[in-house]
């Protein structure tokens, strides 16, 4: 069964159909490319997956089980998290903090105990894993000098790094990445595509990643889809990709 | 520091602040009047803290406090008149019925907060708005609570021993509630809201329960009010003192616990000398906050917090630098 499988997926904004009939399937541990022009619904495709939108059509389904209809915080729970194409920290938070947040849906202390601290309660327990996790994850992504730094102060591409962390952290089966590299120089996004690989090698995570770098999408990914006007134009590994003429039609315009 | 030697340091701090207070009125420098402010400053610390916690932490804008205070102050006062006659110690009454009020309160702003708070954006400031002014009006034309003249019936008393140890008490539940997980899911709202959302935290659940948590202690502040006063006065409870329990916020600075307590000592002690020119008071408030925009928009304090803890180690550190040399442990407790 595939981790991630969609089926006829769509959504219309009053008489826009932004998505349609879009259909994907994603295995455990595997590394997808999602691609299309500026406007092509990658990012609505993002926010149906993650429950920010309701669709229209088709069904979602995750583990064999559909998430449509359920709150984001609650496809969270089931092993989906993103980050965003504009970055969406907490930026007067810690960088600490910010990795802390993700954990709290696996977080069980209530109100009471929050308040009357007890020696050996669970609030304890929880909070030191927490922060130890938080640091462990950190210095994986050789972020643990800036713990203590608001996120706001961190360098564009540490901000980047610390949104993936950030939802590294909440423990995704898929991790959904809207343009990870926008703004990013060479060096940096040289960084990122090392770190993505990383993240393959050490968590047991797939990854659906939307890119306009073509030197990076190319290089990283093992599977394209191309989307253009909300359509999937074409699927396949990345040399077929480039070789398709749809795709380059859609690109350059026909 | 240890954890729970932190916590001794600010109980150590608590009770010192308390003594000071105690030595004041001993010598006569704090005489009866003096206190009475005080207890009033406590009041204000109590339902400003609880809107920071709504407005300041949560990022939600709210603009009926003193509609809560006035759920709290009635229904307090109804509860004491109806427990009067199992005859319970006047202290346990109290509390009991403090609380009492202050869930009353509390279950108004889920009321409230459920259809409001589900909707993105600024709907919780006109529905509060409004809410606070229905209240009101309800009050004055209700019986059981006395409508315009007031309502006069068995009250407790709160002396100002009390309404600090009420003060400590509420503070220390805001700080220890805001430095949990709880407190974190609710700053995320505040920073981003679908941020907070999209990393596993139910945001419409979070912004309901801290509406809740900010409207409980504001009924808690109208339940000490009505039993310092030994009268409720419906009049007490307008839209303008909404107005000056969010100024003591904005000025102490959005996020900061301990600056709306420095903000609410300023502001009641200001008004002590205001009290002549009572109808330009709020003029002067608004001066006050136009000056506060201009010169620091965060606040006296901004998010940040006075803490023993801090000063302590403060402290320590100032007697290390001035004994370099002769006293190797005391060097390394910096360090630790
Ligand atoms: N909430 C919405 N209401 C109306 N139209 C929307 C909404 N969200 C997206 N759209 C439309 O859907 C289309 C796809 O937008 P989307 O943001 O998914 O594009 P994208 O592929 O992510 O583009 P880019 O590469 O520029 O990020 C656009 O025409 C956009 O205007
Ligand atoms: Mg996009």
């Amino acid at each position: 069964m595939a981790l991630l499988e969609t089926k006829n997926l769509g959504i219309t904004f009053g008489g826009l159909r932004a998505v349609g009939e879009f259909e994907i399937s994603i295995e455990k541990n595997e590394l997808v490319g999602l691609i299309g022009p500026n406007g092509a619904g990658k990012t609505t495709i993002f926010n149906l997956l993650t429950g920010v939108y309701v669709p229209t059509e088709g069904d979602i389904l995750l583990n064999g089980e559909s998430i449509v209809g359920l709150k984001p915080y609650q496809i969270v729970k089931k092993g989906l998290t993103r980050t965003f194409q504009n970055i969406r920290l907490f930026k007067d938070m810690t960088v600490l903090d910010n990795v802390k947040i993700a954990f709290h849906h696996k977080m069980q202390y209530g109100v009471p105990n929050a308040i009357f601290r007890f020696p050996g309660t669970r609030f304890w327990k929880e909070e030191k894993e927490i922060d130890e996790k938080a640091r462990e994850l950190l210095a994986l992504f050789k972020m643990e000098g800036s713990c203590n730094s608001l996120a706001k102060n961190l360098p564009y591409g540490e901000q980047r790094k610390l949104e993936i962390a950030r939802g590294l952290a909440a423990d995704p089966k898929l991790l959904l990445l809207d343009e990870p590299a926008a703004g990013m120089n060479p060096q940096e996004t040289r960084e990122l595509m090392e770190n993505i690989h990383f993240i393959r090698n050490n968590f047991d995570v797939s990854i659906l990643l939307i890119e306009h770098d073509m030197h990076l999408v190319m290089g990283i990914c093992e599977r394209i889809i191309v989307i253009d006007y909300g359509m999937v134009i074409a699927k396949g590994l990345p040399d077929e990709i480039k070789a398709n003429k749809k795709v380059i039609g859609a690109y350059l315009g026909n | 520091m240890k954890k729970w030697q932190e916590y001794g340091t600010t109980l150590i701090g608590i009770i010192l602040l308390y003594i000071f207070l105690i030595v004041l009125m001993a010598v006569g420098l704090v005489n009866g009047y003096h206190q009475g402010v005080l207890v009033l400053i406590g009041i204000n610390v109590i339902a400003a803290t609880s809107l920071n916690l709504a407005t300041g932490y949560l990022g939600q804008l709210a603009l009926g406090h003193a509609g809560f205070m006035a759920i709290g102050a009635y229904t307090a006062a109804l509860f004491m008149q109806m427990i009067k006659v199992i005859n319970l110690p006047v202290d346990i009454a109290l509390v009991a019925a403090l609380i009492v009020g202050g869930l009353m309160a509390a279950f108004f702003g889920v009321i409230i907060g459920i259809p409001a708070l589900r909707l993105r954006g600024d709907y919780l400031g006109i529905v509060t708005l409004g809410f606070g002014e229905i209240i009101k009006n309800a009050i004055f034309n209700l019986d059981f609570t006395g409508g315009a003249r007031g309502y006069r019936g068995y009250l407790g008393s709160i002396n100002l021993t009390k309404m600090y140890i009420i003060v400590a008490i509420v503070l220390t539940v805001l700080f220890l509630l805001i430095r949990s997980r709880h407190g974190r899911a609710m700053i995320s709202i505040k920073e981003d809201e679908i941020a907070a959302e999209a990393v596993g935290v139910p945001t419409t659940f979070y912004k309901i329960f801290g509406f809740a948590t900010s409207a409980f202690f504001a009924g808690i502040a109208g339940g000490t009010l009505a039993f310092y006063q030994k009268m409720i006065d419906p009049k007490k409870f307008t839209f303008m003192y909404s107005v000056e329990i969010f100024i003591i916020v904005v000025l102490g600075g959005m996020g900061s616990i301990t600056g709306t307590v420095v903000a609410a000592v300023i502001l009641g002690v200001l008004n002590e000398f205001l009290h002549v020119i009572d109808q330009w008071r709020l003029v002067i408030y608004s001066i006050l906050l136009v000056i506060m925009m201009i010169f620091r928009p965060e606040g006296l304090m901004g998010s940040k917090e006075f803490s023993f803890v801090g000063l302590v180690k403060w402290l320590l550190k100032k007697m290390n630098k001035s004994s370099v040399g002769d006293d190797k442990d005391s060097a390394s407790l910096e360090v630790k």
